[in-house]
């Protein structure tokens, strides 16, 4: 006797749970490995997911077991040239193969770490830990603009297609129950105990008149309570749905970058890199985004992501006109109604000298007031020139909303990036 | 003649269909009951291989508590499993009943039916028939329990937090092969009824505890030694046992915990003991029953050649210098060993009527019975092995002594050498053995309540490195200090172990 089930479309990842156990137990290790993953990849592939590696010792599970030394006896198959007596040396590393404890190395070699891979969604959770996009909550109900209609409990009216019928029903059985008067009801529970006692009691003529008499009786009483309508008007429930505001899901990210003679190759390579771990960041808080390169020396252009990080120009540095150029374009093309807007610029700090007032200009007057978040890196391992000292200013005066740091070589970009958008809960109480 | 006429196969192509699963299951089971075969009813589970890896990970069963290590056990198998180092199983098969076997959606037809034969009616009536399960297991309990556990577990976790039910249960885990009771019988006892003894257990053994923690208030000046015998009188085997029911710190909630541990080691107790015979008694029945298909012509030359090949790749021993050898494996082993028993029984020689005088030309099936049924796997390769197999696998035995600079074989597979590799092997699969055997021996109940075990050594093996870890996992769960000493045969004292580690000593230390 058997019974064939097919079990392939139950749910999948049931081992989900404990595989979560496990990453968080092992956080620490992901945490490193993350890091180390960051530092050294390429830019292409910063997402891909990753291999972690935690040392055996540290993932062990102890038990008794027993330990080198006294003597055993170990049975092997395959004999070919032994026989009884003959005695050679031991062999290095754990006395030849195991059996019995089933843990075999017979080719010396030493315990593997333990390595597994996270997938791209673990690598990124992993990756952002921590941190946030400062104001989206602020800025999400100032401006939502579209709907979503939610279930919301239940009404007394509705139109009928909204009609529950559970709950209509329940409703109008606790009003029967409450106005039928309680001692019919009594009666009645009464004489349905006596009939359920004579129906036990053997047959006879005498029994079957007495249990007519009493069926009798009841269907009068009952008669009574069920005057009462069975669904009335104000029994009726309706599922009640509400439109609630859904913040805007689309954000655009303006990528803004210096391309003056200063700016190595090196340079670009860690913009770049930050560049897209601001991306990456946004894609996971966003539906939808949408990035703009505007690259600048002493005039700023659009341009696509393929010009924007490889194609080299020469000349002096103007950074108001790329500040220009991107309110240009957010007035243009991106309300910040519809649009939360963020704004990365990386530069090696210079800049001509009498341009930077104008940056602090443009900055405090036409994009700040309608942007989510401004950072702004310095990558450069030398001091700061003028245009550093001039954000400090817009810093103070925007100190939710503009962020500025210095990066001296690659392997700060991830702790860059951390600073700039670590959590500062208390700061969004205050603003709320 | 009564020869069966021959019949058309059941398939022909590689392709499986519920319908073809469900004939090949019905001539599968026929065949089987004619062998005298008696098994639990089946439940054939058709499963995904992602839903596969689920189950190995979770230690084969279909439901279990949530715990890191499982998690940890999912990543290793999906790591090998997508890089190619290993095929998965291609079944798992749960004693439970009715008999729970998983077929993946990726086999052909070919391997749906053996793993039918191997499984539904292989494992299942070992399961069923064996004494170690009839004993230890109770097979229609076990998934109800298990809910409870998992449940149970869950309801914990919500009250007191992940973290302090995962170093719980890590603890359990530690000492899991010290949760079993070896020779007592328990109780057989339905999930609900588990449910509703619960409460009462914990109420009860709350109650008894503190009567026996209050009359044992610290009193100087009395000659304790002598007056006051062990507690407890006899040694504790089941060291997890001897904490439910005797650790003084310990909550309710986590005396059932350990409880819970305790139940599912012990339901995989008869596993560990059997894995032989288990497997050898599966490869024995879907050979026979998938020759016995071919043979009535319901499946094809085809379904042979594939069904052969990997029954033999599943059976194949690599000698002891291959890369691939990682000890004896209990398929090749539990297979011919059972082959060898029909063998014995048809065509006896003359050395098999000295060395099996009972067995010798007796029925076959009557003998494979009686061995499945009562005997496991260290007292079947002690009774059954005979010098033909170990000729045929060229067993040899090495004896490793560390106190001689070198390796020493002294049996091979020759007239003297029989008894002696059978004498070994068998001891290698006995649990006792293979296991330190470590006892609750004294618990200092008039003083600092500290938890004494002892360790009887083994032809003088000593513990392995990872004693301390384990220590510090029982010192949570007793909450006082923990001793333990290794005793030789003449009950000498050889090395000792604490947690905390000498406390006296540091004290001493800190004081002068």
């Amino acid at each position: 006797m058997s019974y064939i089930i097919d079990r392939r479309e139950n749910a999948k990842k049931k081992s989900t749970v404990n595989r979560q156990r496990f990453l968080r137990r092992y956080k620490q290790h992901i945490k490193k490995a993350v890091e180390e993953a960051i530092h050294d990849r390429s830019i292409r592939d910063i997402d891909q997911g990753g291999q972690v590696t935690i040392p055996k010792r540290d993932i062990s599970e102890p038990a008794f077991h027993h330990g080198e030394g006294g003597i055993r006896h170990k049975i092997f198959p395959g004999n070919q040239e032994f026989i009884e007596g003959d005695e050679f040396r031991r062999p290095e590393s754990g006395g030849g193969a195991g059996s019995g404890q089933g843990k075999a190395s017979n080719q010396g070699e030493g315990e593997d770490d333990f390595t597994f891979n996270i997938s791209q969604e673990e690598f990124l959770d992993f990756m952002f830990e921590d941190l946030e996009l400062p104001w989206m909550v602020r800025k999400q109900l100032k401006d939502a603009t579209s709907f979503e209609t939610r279930r919301a409990g239940f009404t007394s009216s509705g139109s009928p297609e909204k009609l529950h019928i559970v709950r209509s029903l329940r409703a109008a059985h606790a009003r029967r129950i409450a106005l039928t008067d309680k001692e019919t009801r009594q009666q009645i529970r009464a004489l349905r105990k006596e009939l359920w006692a004579l129906e036990e009691a053997p047959p006879s003529l005498e029994r079957n008149e007495k249990l007519d008499a009493l069926r009798l009786r009841i269907r009068e009483l009952e008669k009574t309570s069920s005057k009462l309508p069975f669904l009335d008007d104000f029994d009726l429930r309706y599922t009640n749905l509400v439109r609630v505001p859904m913040p805007s899901s689309k954000a655009v990210m303006f990528c803004v970058m210096d391309v003056s003679g200063s700016m190595t190759q090196s340079i670009k390579d860690i913009a770049k890199r930050f560049f897209i771990l601001l991306y990456l960041f946004l894609n996971r808080n966003y539906k939808q985004i949408e990035v703009v390169f505007v690259r600048h020396h002493t005039h700023a252009k659009e341009v696509d992501e393929q010009e924007f990080f490889y194609s080299r120009e020469t000349g002096g540095t103007i950074v108001s006109s790329a500040l220009a150029l991107s309110a240009d374009i957010i007035e243009a093309r991106y309300p910040p109604v519809d649009w939360n807007i963020y704004i990365a610029q990386a530069s090696d700090g210079d800049n001509w000298d009498g341009d930077s007032a104008t940056c602090s200009k443009i900055l405090t007057e036409r994009i700040l007031p309608k942007t989510q978040y401004y950072a702004y890196v310095e990558i450069t391992s030398g001091p700061h020139q003028n245009l550093w000292h001039e954000y400090e200013h817009v810093q103070e005066a925007f100190k939710e909303q503009f962020a500025m740091q210095q990066i001296t070589d690659a392997g700060e970009i991830y702790p860059v990036f951390r600073r700039l958008f670590e959590k500062r809960t208390e700061g969004a109480h205050e603003s709320s | 003649m009564n020869r069966p006429k021959a019949r058309q196969p059941i398939s022909t192509g590689s392709d499986w269909t519920f319908e073809l699963i469900e004939t090949y299951d019905r001539e599968i089971g026929r065949i089987a009951a004619d062998f005298g075969l008696d098994t639990y009813p089946n439940q054939i589970e058709v499963i995904t291989s992602e839903q596969m890896m689920d189950a190995y990970s979770s230690v084969g069963m279909p439901l279990n508590y949530n715990h890191w290590s499982f998690g940890k056990q999912f990543v290793e198998t999906e790591q090998n499993y997508k890089r190619g180092r290993m095929g998965l199983a291609y079944e798992i098969v749960i004693n439970s009943d009715p008999c729970i076997a998983y077929l993946m959606e990726e086999n052909t037809i070919t391997m749906q039916a053996l793993v039918i034969a191997h499984a539904c009616y292989g494992h299942n009536s070992f399961f069923k028939g064996n004494y170690l399960f009839r004993t230890w297991t109770d097979a229609s309990a076990i998934i109800d329990y298990l809910l409870f556990a998992k449940n149970f577990i869950r309801r914990c976790e919500e009250r007191h937090g992940v973290d302090e039910v995962e170093q719980l249960l890590d603890s359990c885990h530690a000492l899991m092969n010290y949760g079993v009771n070896r020779y007592k019988r328990p109780r057989p006892l339905t999930a609900a009824e588990e449910r509703e003894r619960q409460c009462a257990r914990e109420e009860y053994i709350q109650r008894h505890l503190n009567d026996l923690w209050n009359t044992t208030i610290p009193q100087r000046g009395e000659d304790d030694a002598a007056q006051h015998p062990h507690f407890p009188t006899e040694p504790e085997e089941n060291i997890l046992y001897f904490i439910e029911k005797n650790a003084p710190l310990l909550e309710p909630w986590q005396r059932e915990v350990i409880r819970i541990v305790r139940k599912v080691a012990q339901y995989f107790y008869p596993q560990k003991q059997t894995q032989v015979m288990n497997e050898g008694w599966a490869c024995f029945w879907h050979y026979t029953l998938l020759h016995q298909l071919y043979d009535e012509g319901l499946v094809t030359e085809g379904f042979m050649m594939e069904f052969l090949h990997s029954h033999s790749s599943v059976i194949y021993q690599p000698p002891f210098n291959s890369p691939h050898f990682n000890g004896i494996n209990p398929y090749t082993l539990g297979y011919n060993m059972m082959q060898d028993i029909r063998r014995i029984c048809e065509n006896p020689t003359a050395e098999d009527h000295e060395w099996f005088p009972d067995i010798a030309g007796s029925h076959w099936r009557e003998t494979l019975m009686d061995a499945m049924h009562n005997y496991k796997d260290e007292s079947f390769i002690l009774q059954f092995l005979s010098p033909r197999l170990i000729r045929e696998l060229k067993l040899f035995s090495i004896m490793d002594d560390s106190s001689r600079p070198t390796l020493r074989v002294d049996a091979i597979h020759n007239e003297r050498g029989y008894r002696a590799i059978r004498e070994a092997l068998a001891a290698q699969y006995n649990l006792g053995n293979r296991e330190p055997n470590i006892q609750v021996y004294n618990v200092n109940v008039r003083g600092d309540r500290a938890l004494t075990l002892r360790h009887y050594m083994h032809n003088g093996q000593p513990l392995g490195d990872s004693t301390n870890e384990v220590l510090k996992h029982l010192h949570r769960l007793w909450g006082f200090d923990i001793r333990l000493e290794s005793v030789t045969t003449d009950g000498a004292v050889v090395q000792a172990y604490a947690c905390p580690p000498q406390a006296q000593e540091l004290a001493v230390e800190s004081i002068g």
